[in-house]
């Protein structure tokens, strides 16, 4: 019996979809080359972010995801889901002012911020450089174990009856007419009701199996993980440049400090930013001036060992939004992949988003900046 | 100021590291040698700084160490010094970055030879966290480079030629060892005939060491294993017990042996840190390791990468010196190792097929395991909890399971887990060990933030 | 005449050459720091800095590796628990 819905991608974001559309009553099948959180998901820091984003579309999904997420954390739980709220600081006065203004923009759309006076950042982070302008805490920050997250919840969607399907990779489409009615793959045809392109920074590359032009390119990014330590930091703790690095359409390397702890005891340190294609060969530059920008944020780290790193694609589209929604091109595909860095933070919002358009229901948010064919076509030199 | 590279950079000062020096100092090249120890010698010929004369007895072909000490003088030494990573091409040269303490050295070099070596193999079984007990290399190393017994009433398991020489050595130093449990029928060597006889040194090696053992009344059990430990805040006792074909133990043969100590060992693991991180191709060897593959002249799949020793294929010290000499010397670019070399290099590495033959790992061992057995020693992941990241939360290689479990996350980086974790998922999956998941470790020595942000202590040269 | 160190509070010999962790295990010390999770004893398991599990803390420096570090007249050796940085939690 065909599927209501195939989705392909066993990342996070395939995950909340899948749970999402099993919850509904949907027949669901996940499919996935490599294995469950393989990619992206398993790269990242489980980041669940509303500081970083300036008033928008992208905002209004991180709100409403970051409330789901919320409820996740109880209907499936298991992952980690820490509300520890972020906490962005600035180095210099001038920054500290464009990051109050920011603050004071992002409030008006519904964020929560508390501006927090250098004199007082040591109260939020004790162990703080005392050598900064000043910070904004955002409480509606949290974090999960991101590749624990994508696990639980296609559990959860297994026990409402979905099938997941590892090691077995979409070699092309089937159709009827115009229509998508299923994927071909290496373990023969699977036809479905629906399809749902979750193939994060591979995502390109499964749109264009359908025919059609999805943009999305790889990001490179390391982060260091260090050995186990009691609470060192409570919450995401990030430079105000992070959230222009985020934003940048600069190619070259870009770091900015992003540190925080874990429930295992290890902190996470990032970020760097580079468009290498899926070079993944180790860059002792890059970990240097991760671990320079870290210790500069939290002196206390210097004697601190580095146990580990690791690297990761992320999926980035030209205008730094993801792609949500179906496909006018090929009927019947719908995209939810090209979430940059944010892909764990709006996972669970793109999962409900999915699920409501395939339930016929009306989305909780106008996909209209999202749509997949909104990079038109490409314009010959 | 640009710094001129050395012509080889030697990673590892054991038995393949001091030879591939001496070839290459031969050979006329400028060589850096690079260890983590304070002394020559690796961990074959491991001992305190000055003389070995203290340790001697404990010691094989001392006369072939210190002949390649001799031969590897003129290689500049940064002994004491750990390798966390290393980067660059043939094309760009290749960087050496080692840590001591909080002071970093990069090494520059226009060619590497990799000779990281090994380290002990090992299964979990209950108990086996406990204080006392060690693995054999562990128990091995505290009386070679020390004079320490690990204990007074020492019990030897695993598997392995290797547990001959430990229990020779506890017993010889005044230790009671009340009995080595080799969970094969080694005897079957007798079969590999052809490929053992011509390495006959070998073989006189074996001899002496049972010899030792019934000199010292130490009894030698096969198809037993040590299936538990028993103690409070030390080892007590252990359970022993007869294996079948697969290694199940067999019902009613357990019995306690009363011990302070244990010393266990399951073959090698060699580390391939280094040059997975350059790229290296790997296979997987007749003993189940993952080893590096290299050519006719030691290279590996990366240009001007070579790796000699136990890291493409466990063999011993003899082979090791072998490799290392046909390394060391393609890596100065001579012409290539003399024909008496390749030769011997072949038959040793039939002596070691002959013996990975006869002391395979069998599948059994994890069915000696509680569900709070556990796997993973740092952060304290018991096999049920890797079970659990198999059968309920999906996942089906050895990365998943670790990165769901935290076996191998900790800060030994899977290096003691990594094997038995993909043993546990390769039985979840019905697949053959995929250790290539468990093996790359980007960081491959712990390094402080404050060291790895700042800038290098100093460059390695002259 | 052999040196010594302090470890938590008593003296332990060494001879030269020795490491922290052998010259503990000559005086009969089998353990010296406990875990993180579930507060279990352990000390020197592999002998050659592969495993982690003998981390110690010498002269204020947590997480040493007792098998690697050479013993040092009047260094001060203490036994650890968990992560070994309690002081810094916050």
């Amino acid at each position: 019996m065909p599927a209501d819905v195939l989705v392909i991608g066993a990342g996070v974001v395939g995950a909340a979809t899948a749970w999402y559309a099993a919850r509904s009553g949907h027949s669901v099948t996940v499919v996935d080359r490599g294995p469950v959180a393989g990619g992206t998901t398993g790269a990242g820091e489980g980041n669940i972010l509303v500081s970083d984003k300036p008033p928008g579309a992208e905002l209004d999904l991180a709100l409403l995801s970051s409330g789901l997420w919320r409820d996740l954390a109880v209907e499936v739980g298991g992952f980690e889901f820490d509300p520890k709220g972020g906490l962005v600081v600035a180095a210099t006065p001038p920054g500290y002012e464009a990051l109050v203004s920011l603050a004071s923009s992002q409030s008006g759309a519904g964020v929560e911020t508390v501006v927090v006076p250098a004199g007082e950042l040591a109260e939020h982070e004790p162990h703080l450089t005392p050598s900064l302008a000043g910070g904004v805490l955002y409480p509606g920050d949290a974090q999960v174990q991101p590749m624990l997250a994508a696990a639980r919840l296609l559990r959860a969607a297994r026990a409402r009856g979905a099938t997941v399907r590892t090691g077995v990779e979409v070699t092309g489409f089937l159709r009827s007419g115009d229509r998508v009615v299923g994927v071909r793959t290496s373990a023969g045809d699977l036809p479905a009701g629906a399809v749902v392109n979750a193939a994060g920074t591979w995502g390109g590359d499964i749109a264009s199996l359908a025919g059609v032009d999805v943009p999305v390119l790889p990001r490179r990014g390391f982060i260091l993980v260090t050995e186990p330590l009691p609470r060192l930091v409570r919450h995401k703790v990030f430079a105000a440049e992070y959230v222009a690095n985020v934003a940048s359409d600069d190619a070259d390397l870009q770091t900015s400090p992003v540190v925080e702890g874990t429930e295992s005891g290890t902190i996470l340190i990032g970020a760097s930013r580079e468009r290498v294609g899926y070079d993944r060969t180790l860059s002792v530059r890059v970990l240097r001036a991760l671990a320079a920008q870290a210790v500069a944020l939290f002196p206390v780290l210097a004697d601190v060992k580095v146990i580990r790193t690791y690297r990761g694609f992320r999926p980035y589209c030209p205008d730094h939004l993801p792609v949500i929604g179906p496909d006018p091109r090929a009927p019947g595909l719908f995209h939810a992949c090209g979430h940059e860095g944010a892909g764990i933070g709006l996972a669970a919002a793109t999962g409900r988003l999915i699920a409501q358009l395939l339930g016929e229901e009306p989305p909780s948010l106008d996909l209209a900046p999202f749509r997949p064919e909104r990079f038109g076509p490409v314009v010959a030199p | 100021m640009a710094t001129s590279p050395y012509d080889v950079a030697v990673v590892g000062a054991g038995p393949a590291g001091l030879a591939a020096a001496a070839a290459a100092l031969a050979g006329g090249a400028r060589v850096a040698l690079i260890d983590a120890g304070r002394q020559p010698g690796g961990q074959y010929w491991r001992h305190r700084p000055g003389d070995l004369g203290a340790v001697a007895d404990l010691h094989h072909d001392l006369g072939a160490f210190r002949r390649l000490v001799a031969g590897a003088a003129g290689a500049v030494r940064h002994f004491g010094q750990h390798v966390w990573t290393v980067s660059g091409s043939a094309a760009d040269g290749f960087t050496v970055h080692a840590v001591a303490g909080d002071a970093e050295t990069e090494v520059p070099a226009r060619r590497l030879v990799l000779a990281p070596g090994a380290y002990d193999r090992q299964v979990p079984f209950r108990g086996w966290d406990l204080p006392g007990v060690h693995t054999a290399g562990g128990a091995q190393a505290l009386l070679k480079g020390h004079e320490v017994l690990v204990g007074r009433r020492v019990v030897v398991g695993g598997t392995g030629p290797f547990l001959l020489p430990v229990a020779a050595g506890l017993a010889a130093r005044g230790a009671r060892v009340a009995g080595v449990y080799e969970a094969n029928r080694p005897a079957g060597w007798i079969r590999h005939a052809g490929a053992v006889l011509p390495v006959a040194a070998k073989l006189t090696e074996g001899a002496g060491y049972a010899a030792a053992l019934a000199r010292h009344r130490v009894p030698f059990h096969t198809r037993q294993a040590i299936v538990a430990a028993h103690g409070g805040d030390a080892v007590e006792a252990v359970t022993v017990a007869r294996l079948d074909h697969d290694w199940r133990i067999v019902a009613g043969s357990e019995r306690v042996v009363e011990c302070d100590a244990v010393a266990v060992g399951w073959g090698f693991t060699p580390q391939l840190e280094l040059p997975l991180a350059l790229g290296c191709a790997t296979r997987v060897d007749a003993d189940g390791s993952l080893v590096v593959e290299v050519d006719e002249r030691q290279t590996t799949s990366v240009p001007g990468v070579h790796v000699a020793g136990e890291a493409c294929g466990v063999g011993g010290a003899a082979l090791a010196v072998a490799e290392g000499s046909i390394a060391g010397v393609a890596a100065a670019g001579v012409t290539s190792a003399p024909a008496s070399l390749r030769r011997r290099r072949r038959a040793l590495r039939r002596f070691a097929a002959a013996m990975h033959a006869v002391h395979p790992v069998r599948a059994g061992w994890q069915s000696w395991l509680a569900d709070d057995t556990l796997v993973c020693r740092c952060e304290e992941v018991s096999a049920g909890e890797v079970r659990t990241a198999l059968d309920e939360l999906g996942a089906t290689d050895v990365r998943t399971a670790k990165l769901l479990s935290r076996a191998g996350m900790g800060w030994c980086q899977g290096r003691v887990c990594g094997y038995a974790t993909a043993c546990l998922t390769a039985s979840c999956t019905g697949t053959a060990p995929d250790l290539r998941g468990v093996s790359e470790r980007p960081i491959a020595a712990p390094i402080s933030l404050g060291t790895l942000a700042g800038d290098p202590g100093h460059i390695g040269q002259q | 005449m052999s040196a010594a160190f302090e470890f938590d509070g008593r003296e332990v010999a060494f001879t030269d050459g020795q490491t922290v962790g052998a010259a503990l295990v000559a005086a009969g010390v089998r353990s010296w720091r406990t875990t993180r999770r579930e507060g279990r004893p352990r000390g020197i398991f592999c002998g050659i800095g592969v495993c982690f599990d003998c981390l110690v803390t010498v002269d204020d420096v947590p997480n040493q590796r007792a098998c690697l570090v050479p013993a040092a007249a009047g260094a001060i050796v203490r036994s650890q628990e968990g992560d070994g940085r309690g002081h810094l939690a916050v």
